[in-house]
């Protein structure tokens, strides 16, 4: 544990090196770790041992659930709070319900996406140490990048920068807390 | 480019590379992450306007401020401005609702099934139809608002704790677009903004100017492209893109519930929903062309938006327009086979009735003038392209001209007959909106980078393994 540095960073420039550099890391036994790339890259997460996202099934609760209410609110309206008896119908007309609880179950399903998706992120977030590296302005643009945290237990300031160096990456930055 | 019998001898077996599969031409060879970057972000971040942009912004922005006087006198006065009356209580408004809604379909269509179905073609695309989607939907969402007559009460539309207990009816389509209308333009602004944050973070990184990156900072939300990151954003934006597809599919349907519910003898037909969807890809495609043709051609993009894009776009709106003329013939012919003497003299008086020249108008705009794109010397010349595609769209607003005024100017009782006029206030209206439409897509195109950043990279990184 090295409290004056936030982690080593390594920069690469192509999606096979940072692929091949994160099973490495993994492989060595560093878990403490993150990739940034400037377009997603398949697998990346996987080979930096990461669990899969909760985005789906946050959806599909969130859809359900809309759905549902969107249902229960028609129903609510139609039968118990303002019934209407028109030509002895039956209050419940539940085909004329589906348009609306479908809308609503997209609806829902939409803005779970959306929202799930920045909070499982932390998102908003506007500064991390990551960008105190000058040169990580490339990662939204040609540059990849793979990140050993000093928070991982096996990070040692020397030990991990001569691993990062053999993986022969264009540079190694040590990144500010 | 590597010929494709060439890569297919290269490649291993299981290789998920499939060469005759990948359509070549879809970006210009020798382009890199850093070119891709430069040439799309410079675009907003460092290149002046060229003259077109300043021309074309300000011509939308007058047409913007006769929306505005529009709206303006139809709020004091009141809905009367218009040509509108009973019978035909529907006029300018509903048509050009109906017509703004579906140039929107063909945004939806580029991005969430063209996405689901693997088209790597709309990559260039999207992001663009995408802004026209929202903007269009802004527009049409107007219409119905202004004609209520009393558009400061438009919550009423919504289940709200009214103090009265009471309920819109759930029963009704016209309650039912309310909440397809809504759904539609929330989905698409999340689904557009969601793909935006990658981009938005490299304007950020790349911004020469504090201001630009203060804005477009705050507006990535600290993205930062971690493969965590982007695990979950391609997860929600893949979900979004399912969510979004079936959700293209029901928002015309329903604008069509709001015809063909009613017993209006030209309305009552069960054809409606899919023959509604079709002309709505199809104008939007022809917008999309449109837009397109010119922009590419002022901002220098014919690497990124190829002739293949131009021509792959002309052949749905072919397959599109030949299901729309085939929903012409079918209404003709069940008007003649149901026997119902209102629908027969209801497809009498639409072809030959007082606006009979409309209804031949719209045959030749929408079904014969598309027939030159069975040419592919048209399909891949944008000039042809583009008047083939001015001719949809003028086609597609005449479309709902026919369905809205002439079933209601004659139904069931001669006595109950008349005939609308459009008043100066609903040409100007229109033709407001136009303003409004545009005025909003130049800001977009000053601002926001019209061809995902992101997607381009990952396109240019998949060529590039296709080729090693």
């Amino acid at each position: 544990m090295n409290p004056t540095v936030y982690g080593l960073m390594a920069e690469f420039t192509e999606p096979r090196e940072i692929l091949a550099a994160a099973q490495a890391a993994h492989k060595t036994g560093y878990r403490k770790m993150d990739a940034y790339t400037p377009f997603p890259v398949e697998n990346l997460a996987n080979h930096l041992g990461q669990p899969k996202s909760l985005v789906p099934v946050l959806v599909l609760l969130a859809a359900i659930g809309g759905g549902l209410s969107g249902f229960f609110m028609e129903w609510y309206a139609a039968t118990i709070s303002y019934p209407l008896n028109i030509g002895g119908r039956p209050l419940n007309s539940w085909p004329a319900f589906i348009p609306i609880t479908f809308e609503l179950t997209i609806l829902s399903g939409a803005v779970a996406g959306i929202f799930g998706m920045l909070a499982l992120n932390r998102l908003p977030e506007p500064h991390h140490p990551v960008f105190n590296v000058a040169e990580f302005e490339r990662a939204s643009s040609d540059r990849f990048f793979l990140c050993i945290e000093s928070a991982d237990p096996k990070f040692d300031l020397i030990m991990t920068r001569a691993f990062l160096e053999q993986l022969k990456p264009q540079c190694v930055w040590e990144v500010a807390p | 480019m590597i010929p494709a019998s060439q890569t297919v001898a290269g490649a291993k077996p299981g290789d998920m590379v499939l060469p005759e599969k990948r359509p070549k031409g879809l970006i210009a060879p020798k382009e890199t992450f850093e070119s891709v970057t430069e040439d799309i972000g410079s675009i907003v971040l460092t290149q002046k306007s060229p003259r077109a942009w300043w021309f074309g912004a300000a011509v939308a922005f007058a047409l913007l401020m006769l929306l505005l006087c529009s709206i303006s006198w139809l709020l004091y006065r009141g809905v009367g401005i218009w040509g509108i009356n009973i019978p035909v209580a529907w006029g300018f408004a509903i048509v050009n609702f109906v017509w703004w809604i579906g140039i929107g379909h063909a945004g939806t269509f580029i991005s969430a099934i063209l996405l689901l179905v693997h088209q790597q073609w709309r990559t260039s695309i999207n992001r663009f139809t995408e802004a026209m989607t929202l903007f269009a939907v802004a527009c049409a969402g107007l219409f119905p608002l202004l004609h209520l007559g009393r558009p400061f009460v438009f919550f009423w539309l919504l289940p709200y704790p009214d103090t009265m207990g009471l309920w819109p009816q759930f029963r009704s389509p016209l309650v039912w677009d309310v909440f397809a209308v809504s759904t539609y333009f929330a989905v698409s602004l999340i689904f557009w903004y969601a793909g935006l944050i990658p981009d938005l973070a490299t304007l950020r990184d790349r911004a020469p100017k504090r201001a630009q990156k203060i804005i477009y900072g705050m507006m990535a939300l600290g993205w930062r492209g971690s493969a965590v990151h982007w695990q979950n954003h391609q997860s929600a934006y893949l979900l979004l893109a399912g969510l979004a597809a079936p959700l293209v599919l029901s928002v015309h349907s329903v604008v069509s519930f709001d015809f063909s519910v009613a017993m209006v003898p030209g309305w009552h037909s069960t054809i409606f929903p899919p023959y509604f969807v079709a002309g709505a890809i199809y104008s939007g495609f022809a917008m999309v062309l449109n837009i397109v043709i010119p922009i590419r051609k002022i901002y220098r993009l014919e690497k990124f938006i190829t002739l293949r894009h131009l021509n792959y776009m002309a052949v749905v709106m072919l397959a599109t327009g030949m299901m729309v003329s085939y929903g012409y013939v079918m209404e003709a012919f069940m008007a003649w086979y149901s026997g119902d003497i209102f629908e027969q003299s209801m497809m009498a008086n639409r072809a030959f009735g007082p606006y009979g020249w409309i209804f031949w108008a719209l045959m030749v705009l929408n079904v014969i003038l598309p027939q030159a794109l069975w040419s592919k010397r048209i399909r891949t010349n944008p000039l042809a392209l583009f008047l083939v595609a001015l001719s949809i769209n003028i086609g597609m607003w005449v479309e709902r001209f026919v369905i809205v005024i002439t079933s209601l100017h004659r139904d069931f009782t001669p006595s109950a007959w008349g005939m609308y006029r459009p008043t100066f206030w609903d040409w100007s209206t229109l033709f407001g909106s136009m303003g409004l439409f545009a005025t909003l897509l130049f800001l977009f195109i000053r601002f926001l980078p019209m061809i995902s950043i992101s997607e381009v990279r990952k396109l240019v990184s998949e060529e590039k393994e296709a080729q090693i």
